[in-house]
């Protein structure tokens, strides 16, 4: 019987990103001068089991890559070598190339990473200067191959349910050299009592040959969790020189943490023991036919309402049962697509300490709200204008250390990443503790691109120039920023999710870009209002209020806009129906009705026809057969079949002011 | 004639057989006198008028969208497309729903005939106009006994900057 491993390459992939992402998340946590040993482990566990998968799949350019970077992290772990700032950085360095590696395999590509071989032989370099490897020169024990080796190995009791044969490894030893081997079967119990499932014995072998105790440990590779393992030289005349305390006290320690590790590392295992893994198309596909669902329900409750309640009693009360179970249903499809913040900010450590340190400034990042839910695909779109409000930030608001100290500020900058829940939004923050904007430059480079500004615009407008197309403040382009992509490219990016954008910022204290998205692509709260014949859906968080005008609250402005008073506000009049050139007349003012909308912090009156009332309604794409409309964020389909148009307030209000501007 | 056939070849999706041998069908349908033939390959249904909701900034010829089972699908009238006068939509005025590249779209049509299949000896290479008219989308004509199709490239028709997936608005 042969097995098809392609089925399993997936499962192999999935868990080696993770596992490099794991490698990664502990790297930045790893302090050089106090190596945490549990957080050593993980990250040789992560390394350990590509190599072993990929060593399984006969990826060997992976494996053989892996294994040198194992052989490393090894040493680490059994303390023969220091964490050092340079170590980490090969190792980071070296995920990257993995994770490089591993997309071109998956993807089918001869695995072809033009940094591998530097690294390796970096990697090598670093595994050849063991003389250097501080303090009490523990001299390693495993690269030196030494003639005769005593092994005991005392699997656990259930090393056969893990799929595992001691046999195997014992004649794995034996090919390495002349191997003695001799069974303790003191923990045999009596026939009657023997579980055929369990192993009960352990071995101590005797191995005379030229090899290295990592040969060995290589060999127990797969059980090293599953079992007690003591390596220990049996020291010639010529090994006399070594430290045998340290050489025992290392080797022993392997075994400790070995048997300490299977406790801990099945733990964050089983937690998720929960889940599986479903491909996002799937997903998709139960969001669309829910979507479905809540739209033939709609129509049959719109349907259903000019039945007579008395003679029809069973159907609606059937009716508005099914209502509250597809609601329900919808509730819940719609959460599997929800995941954690932590997914975007588990990258930024990396991104921070890459850019500080390219850039020489101290920055330390603090997040918080990690825990805040929202859709996989909003998540997978924010990561880049995230990215470049972050790295924008390193780059252009936090000073240099010596600038930071001459302004009496700590020389270590703070940058702080922050989501919270905030409606049926969820917003991000990334704010930092630099010198702020500065408005001068913005409003120079401003008129030097022929924008119209005043110089006594206030702060707030100030600070959206900078999201207008062609306008970087840096004076020189750095690799980091000002390579033509801009925060315009940002705002449009955030805008197309449906999200909005606002920088906050004081001289010498700091910047606070804070972005606004909608939990889900996929629903919207709306307000339905007719216009003509045409129905249109705004944004129930977009509305302020809907009023009935007076006449004397309109007032005309240089002759044809006109303003609404509100509350003691002039707002600018809009007519949708001229907005979006519907067929017909708007009502005489006083009996039409007037919504204010806001976005952006500004607000604006639109005339509508009639209200027609609130409802949930599934968004669906307007750019996945014709193109971006302007002014429309996107399409739903009403209870009747029909399709309304979904407004985009924030797009409706700016391109009116261009409008007004021009 | 080799630039039509390649052009003919790009409108079936498959890659250039030449010869007579290859016999490729056509849905033909009216638009006023004339009549059109569209490969068969592209056509996914064939769909009574039913109310549209227009657009707002588009071009006069597309009418709107429609939601096809949960799609939402603009929908283009031919005639006007086409700069032919404009008809009102009868009983008999269809939708042809076509599946081009990746995109669905409608398209507005006076009434469906009938399904033709034609040799490559059939088809003529389109006349040039030089200027005078755009004619990138007609791929040739067809000749049956005395009736001639006009076979067009929907894709190239429908290809033109309107139909563009994004536009540079801020």
């Amino acid at each position: 019987m042969t097995i098809d491993m392609k089925q399993f390459h997936q499962a192999f992939f999935d868990e080696s990103f993770e596992g490099l992402q794991a490698m990664e998340a502990a790297l930045l946590t790893l302090d050089p001068a106090s190596a945490d040993s549990e957080t050593v482990n993980t990250i040789f566990r992560a390394a350990h089991s590509i190599k072993g998968g990929a060593g399984t799949f006969g990826f060997s350019e992976i494996a053989n890559f892996t294994h040198d970077l194992e052989t490393l992290l090894d040493q680490v772990r059994s303390g023969q070598r220091v964490a050092s700032t340079t170590l980490i950085d090969v190792v980071l360095r070296s995920v990257d190339v993995l994770r490089e590696m591993l997309e071109c395999t998956r993807d089918g590509y001869q695995a072809e990473v033009a940094a591998e071989a530097g690294l390796r032989s970096e990697i090598q370099a670093l595994l050849e200067q063991d003389e250097a490897a501080p303090p009490a020169d523990t001299t390693v024990t495993d690269v030196s191959a030494v003639g005769h080796w005593q092994i005991e190995f005392a699997p656990h009791r259930d090393i056969m349910l893990t799929g595992n044969d001691p046999l195997r490894i014992l004649r794995e030893l034996a090919r390495l050299g002349e191997a003695t081997i001799t069974p303790d079967v003191s923990d045999l119990p009596t026939l009657p009592d023997l579980d055929p499932e369990q192993c009960y014995l352990s071995w101590r072998i005797d191995l005379q040959g030229e090899v290295s105790e990592h040969d060995i440990r290589e060999v127990f590779a797969w059980v090293e969790d599953e079992c007690d393992l003591s390596i220990q030289a049996l020291a010639q005349e010529a090994q006399v020189e070594h430290p045998s305390d340290a050489s025992e006290a290392a080797a022993e320690s392997a075994p400790a943490t070995a048997a300490a590790a299977p406790a801990e590392q099945q733990k964050p295992a089983r937690k998720d023991g929960g889940s599986i893994r479903v491909a996002t198309e799937k997903i998709d596909q139960l969001i669309n036919l829910v979507g479905e669902l809540v739209i033939t329900q709609s129509m049959l409750e719109q349907t259903a309402r000019t039945l007579d309640p008395v003679t029809n009693e069973l159907l609606l009360s059937g009716l508005s049962e099914l209502e509250r179970n597809t609601r329900h249903l919808q509730e819940a499809v719609m959460s599997t697509r929800m995941l954690p913040v932590d997914f975007v900010f588990s990258r930024f450590p990396r991104v921070v300490r890459d850019t500080a340190t390219r850039l020489g400034k101290q920055v330390v990042l603090q997040t918080s709200g990690e825990g805040a839910e929202l859709d996989k695909g909003v998540i997978e779109k924010i990561v880049d204008p995230l990215n470049h409000i972050v790295r924008n930030a390193i780059d252009h608001g936090i000073e240099m250390p010596q600038e930071r100290a001459d302004a009496g500020k700590p020389a270590q900058a703070s940058i702080r990443l922050s989501a919270w829940h905030q409606g049926g939004h969820i917003a991000l923050q990334v704010s930092d503790d630099g010198k702020g904007l500065n408005r001068e430059k913005i409003l120079a480079k401003a008129r030097d691109a022929g924008m119209s500004v005043a110089d006594n615009m206030p702060d707030s407008e100030v600070w959206q120039l900078i999201f207008a197309p062609g306008l970087s403040t840096a004076s020189e382009v750095t690799d980091i920023s000002g390579r033509g992509v801009g925060m315009d490219v940002v705002r449009r990016n955030i805008q197309s999710l449906g999200g909005s954008v606002d920088i906050e910022s004081q001289t010498g204290v700091g910047t606070q870009v804070t972005i606004r998205l909608p939990l889900t692509l996929a629903i919207l709260d709306g307000m339905s209002v007719r216009v003509g014949e045409e129905i249109y859906i705004l944004p129930l968080d977009s509305v302020i209020e809907s009023l009935q005008p007076q006449l004397d609250d309109i007032r005309s402005m240089a002759g044809s806009a006109r303003l609404m008073q509100v509350r003691g506000e002039f707002l600018p009049l809009l007519s949708l129906r001229e907005l979006f050139g519907v067929a017909g007349q708007d009502l005489p003012l006083d009996q039409g009705i007037v919504v204010i909308v806001e976005a952006e912090g500004r607000q604006v009156a639109l005339i509508v026809d009639e209200l027609v009332g609130q409802q949930q309604v599934v968004i669906k794409s307007l750019e996945r057969n014709y193109r971006r409309v302007s002014g429309i964020s996107g399409a739903t389909i009403l209870g009747d079949g029909r399709v309304a148009l979904i407004l985009d307030v924030g797009e409706v209000i700016r391109t009116r002011q261009i409008a007004a501007a021009a | 004639m080799n630039d039509m056939q390649d052009h003919s070849a790009l409108a079936a999706g498959e890659p250039s057989e030449q010869g007579d041998g290859v016999r490729r069908e056509f849905l033909s349908f009216r638009l006023g006198e004339e009549e059109y033939g569209v490969d068969i390959l592209k056509v996914q249904e064939i769909r009574s008028y039913d109310s549209v909701t227009r657009l707002p900034e588009a071009p006069d010829y597309i009418k709107g969208v429609i939601n096809l089972r949960g799609t939402i699908v603009p929908v283009v009238d031919l005639r006007l497309k086409l700069k032919l006068e404009q008809a009102e939509y009868d009983k008999h005025t269809v939708m042809i729903i076509l599946n081009m590249a990746d995109k669905v779209i409608g398209m507005i049509v006076d009434g469906v005939s009938d399904v033709l299949t034609l040799a490559q000896s059939q088809i003529r290479p389109p006349p040039e106009f030089s200027g005078v008219l755009d004619t990138r989308y007609i791929t040739g004509l067809g000749a049956i006994d005395d009736r001639m199709l006009i076979l067009v490239d929907i894709e190239c028709l429908m290809s033109a900057s309107d139909m563009a997936v994004l536009e540079n608005a801020a």
